[in-house]
């Protein structure tokens, strides 16, 4: 972000993506750009008369990643486009694409006008809110392939994978809810309006006749509130009883049929009016609560598994001639080819060229890892640098990644093992109403036994735990919505009340508690001089190298000169002449000629890149992960409630430094796999402690996925993040505390809020017990303790967010 | 007092006129995507526009 903020007035800005020029020498139309790849896009849109992309937002372009030609190679492989495409019928086709990228109102413009640069496009619309462009295309006039590569060229590149057709059911779901409320909300308000003759006493006015028009006119609104809105409780509860727990909608099941059926009785038999107005209000306002509840972010997927971020296909050599197959075809012994940036998919040899491999996404770490032929190279990676070719000797899901997928862990159903709240309560309740009803009854027998059925139903109705079931959707989805206000994004409502329950939190180290972007770079050796440093800067420019990356981005306020002669050597340094000097970057060896670091370097974990200016040798920079800032107070903070772990795949080297931070030395554990992180929760978890893990890479997935509740800590939220329950912007990591203690405090206020309840049950439950209630009394009573159960949770909730620094 | 009879169906009527619109609108996924039609709607000019000045 800073790069935008800079404040010298000279620096000019891309037409199309408003990165800084880093020189002047793009440039088209007096228009300046930061590389070829924006120039291109802005050549593309130009031509097709669409340069009204620029004028909806400021600066709205995406650079394009630099592409090879065969990346979507495999789209023309007919058993591929099948899983990809959502129909065709030989002629036309429809295809949906995930392009995370898209994030302005000029991308839906564009998006939506493909038409005008494929004339082949019949038809393409946006969803933003889920980040989907759905597209339908003549097969004689253009392919799947090729509007991938459209969409890519613009920078749009398109997010394919085979686990992105799964998502439909939910989307089903929330059809039915409202189905089901726009049903229930019809028969509320038609009820309550035959009803008015009843609350105002007007019956006995009019015609005998009309009330029982009007009995019988409820009924038949109230048939399809019973049988079809509710649905949903019954079978619930259902559920429940077979697993022997009586969860919430047990008693709200109660209170629905003895609503249901006593209203029935009484209006067969021309006794009374019914409830059937508090019925129909009582399930429209507990789904209201549902919908709210069901808020999900839907752009964001929490159900990712390598499948996801792995490709679908891969190139494969055979005698010389490459062929692009799904990656489900591939066996052991094939030789596959990785180009630039491509991600190997599967465990194997490098058999040639030079292995750079990026584990960011595995392991969190980003500098890449060399690797020399004959090496085993493990699955994950991205290659970085020149094209590579390996022989695989594993099955893609037999992996040392993989595997962790083969985990039992991964086949179970996804149910949490804590007991909810609502539950909880649910049990004691209904025991308690069913007793008091069975009092009630007891003490009228002798009576009448109309008046104990009566006191029965009565005692039965008023204690239908509605304003519970309101409270906890409304409070929980509330604190969710806070969350994500404050870029903390989590899977479901039930979240909220999992982290309340943490006792010990596991870290994972590369990428959670340390920055996986961001270095910290220091400069021993002789002091360098401004003229130095731009030389240095201007070197760095020409590589791709991460490391040479943070180089350039971490000197500042030099000036770049024209390097003539670059040269790269892969695996040991690059150097470059100016019109000014030459300059040497890269590994010691190859910057100094002697091998081998003299200085002892056990106490830090950094890579070192030397440096040579005119043939002299200067000094190094080391380069090293910097941990978050706040991460001494955060962690400070947690350890006064939680039992703090820490697990790392890296070696120990940072041992020392985290000792600072962790006080308990036996808990911090290094050199752990993906399986043994996995293992470590399950122990914990066997000791009765609820665990919350927090991590970020694909090596957590397994220990992400066994927690009772797995944070994911992500850069950038639109990108991978593994399979969890939430995930958190890195930059809010500092807040874990505070959202630890808010969802602490939402069982609080539920407990008020159920207490609040209580009180107007008390109340009507004195009436019931006379045997004087009236259907009035619940048509009133029911909607205002709903209501104000629901206002007094949404606003102390906000309030207590507010105070916690919660936007 | 006829009359109300006639008017308590014509009003039920009425009112379930507008669930079966609801239901449709529920149906035809117009509540799927709650924020993209918003932006859309304000595209739908542009290309008449466009195609007077081409002239």
């Amino acid at each position: 972000m800073d790069k935008k903020e800079a404040n010298t007035p000279t620096e000019i800005l891309c037409y199309h993506c408003g990165d800084v020029c880093r020189d002047e020498t793009v440039r088209k139309d007096d228009k300046f750009f930061c590389c070829t790849g924006c120039k291109m896009v802005y050549e593309i849109l130009n031509e097709n008369d669409m340069c009204r992309y620029y004028d909806l937002g400021e600066k709205p372009g995406i650079s394009p990643a630099v592409r090879n030609k065969t990346k979507y190679e495999f789209l023309g492989d007919e058993q591929v486009k099948k899983q990809v495409l959502s129909f065709t019928d030989g002629r036309n086709s429809a295809v949906t694409f995930l392009v995370p990228q898209m994030h302005c109102s000029s991308c839906i413009w564009l998006l939506e006008n493909m038409n005008r640069l494929d004339a082949g496009i019949t038809y393409s619309r946006v969803d933003f809110p889920k980040k989907k462009v759905t597209i339908k295309y003549r097969e004689e006039n253009t392919s799947l392939k090729k509007i991938a590569e459209l969409l890519d060229s613009l920078g749009y590149e398109p997010s394919i994978n085979l686990d992105a057709t799964e998502k439909k059911v939910k989307s089903d779901h929330l059809k039915k809810l409202y189905y089901k409320i726009g049903i229930a909300g019809f028969a509320f308000g038609n009820i309550m309006l035959l009803s008015f003759p009843e609350y105002l006493g007007l019956e006995k006015l009019a015609d005998p006749g009309f009330h029982k028009l009007f009995g019988w006119l409820n009924l038949a609104l109230s048939l399809p509130v019973f049988f079809y809105s509710s649905s949903e409780y019954y079978l619930s509860a259902w559920k429940g009883l077979r697993n022997k727990v009586i969860n919430i909608d047990f008693p709200l099941f109660l209170g629905i049929l003895v609503l249901f059926v006593r209203s029935l009785y009484e209006i067969i038999l021309q006794t009374g009016a019914g409830y059937m107005d508090s019925m129909a209000g009582l399930v429209f306002l507990l789904l209201v609560g549902k919908v709210f509840q069901s808020k999900t972010y839907e752009s964001m997927n929490f159900e990712r598994t390598y499948k996801s971020y792995f490709p679908l296909s891969v190139t494969v050599s055979k005698g010389g001639e490459e062929t692009t197959i799904p990656l489900s075809r591939l066996n052991i012994g094939d030789r596959i080819i990785i180009r630039n940036n491509e991600i190997i998919p599967v465990d194997s040899i490098l058999f040639r060229g030079d292995g750079n491999i990026d584990y960011s996404f595995v392991t969190g770490e980003s500098s890449p890892v060399q690797k020399v032929l004959g090496e085993i190279i493990f699955a994950g990676g991205r290659q970085t640098g020149s094209l590579i070719e390996l022989e695989v000797i594993k099955n893609v899901s037999q992996s040392y990644l993989t595997a962790l997928w083969n985990n039992d862990t991964f086949k179970k159903e996804n149910e949490s093992r804590l007991q909810t709240f609502s539950n909880v309560v649910g049990k004691y309740f209904t025991l308690f109403t069913v007793i008091l009803a069975l009092v009630g009854a007891a003490y009228w027998l002798p009576e009448s036994g109309d008046k104990a059925l009566n006191v029965f139903t009565a005692i039965l109705i008023v204690t239908c735990p509605c304003a519970l079931a309101l409270a906890i959707p409304f409070t929980f989805g509330n604190i969710m919505r806070i969350f994500g206000r404050n870029n903390f994004y989590i899977k479901n409502t039930f979240v909220v009340e999992y982290l309340s329950k943490a006792g010990s939190i596991v870290f994972d180290k590369t990428g959670t508690l340390t920055h996986s972007k961001q270095a910290e770079i220091k400069f021993s050796g002789l002091p360098l001089s401004a003229h130095d440093l731009s030389l240095v800067k201007s070197v760095a420019r020409q590589s791709t190298h991460p490391l040479s990356r943070k180089l350039y981005d971490h000197i500042s306020n030099a000036k770049l000169l024209k390097v003539i002669d670059f040269k790269e050597f892969t695996g040991k340094g690059i150097s470059g002449k100016t019109e000014e000097g030459t300059a040497k970057l890269g590994s010691e060896e190859f910057v100094t000629g002697i091998h081998g670091r003299t200085e002892d370097f056990s106490q830090d974990n950094s890579s070192r890149v030397y440096i040579a200016v005119n043939g002299d040798y200067r000094g190094y920079f080391s380069i090293s992960n910097s941990y978050r800032e706040g991460l001494e107070k955060t962690i400070e903070e947690l350890e006064k409630n939680y039992d703090l772990h820490l697990l790392s795949g890296d070696n120990e080297s940072e041992r020392q430094y985290l000792n600072k931070y962790f006080k308990d030395p036996l808990q911090m554990y290094f050199k752990q796999s993906p399986e043994n992180k996995l293992k470590y929760i399950k122990a914990l978890q066997n000791e009765g402690l609820s665990v919350m893990m927090v991590g970020d890479g694909l090596n957590d997935a397994g220990a992400l996925k066994q927690s009772d509740v797995g944070i994911s800590i992500s850069e950038d939220v639109a990108n991978f993040s593994p399979a969890c329950d939430g995930i958190l912007e890195s930059v809010n990591f500092s807040r874990l505390p505070d959202i630890l203690k808010l969802s602490k405090s939402s069982i609080k206020i539920i407990i008020t809020s159920f207490a609040i309840s209580f009180i107007y049950n008390i109340i009507v439950l004195g009436i019931a017990f006379e045997g004087l209630f009236k259907p009035i009394i619940a048509a009133i009573l029911m909607p205002v303790s709903s209501i104000s159960v629901v206002l007094f949770s949404v606003l102390l909730s906000n309030f207590v967010a507010k105070r916690r620094g919660f936007k | 007092m006829s009359v109300v009879v006639v008017l308590i169906g014509v009003s039920v009527l009425v009112a379930a006129s507008f669930l079966v619109a609801f239901l449709w609108a529920v149906k035809t996924g117009q509540f799927e995507d709650k924020y993209t039609p918003s932006v859309r709607i304000l595209f739908d000019d542009d290309k008449k526009k466009e195609e007077k000045k081409n002239n």
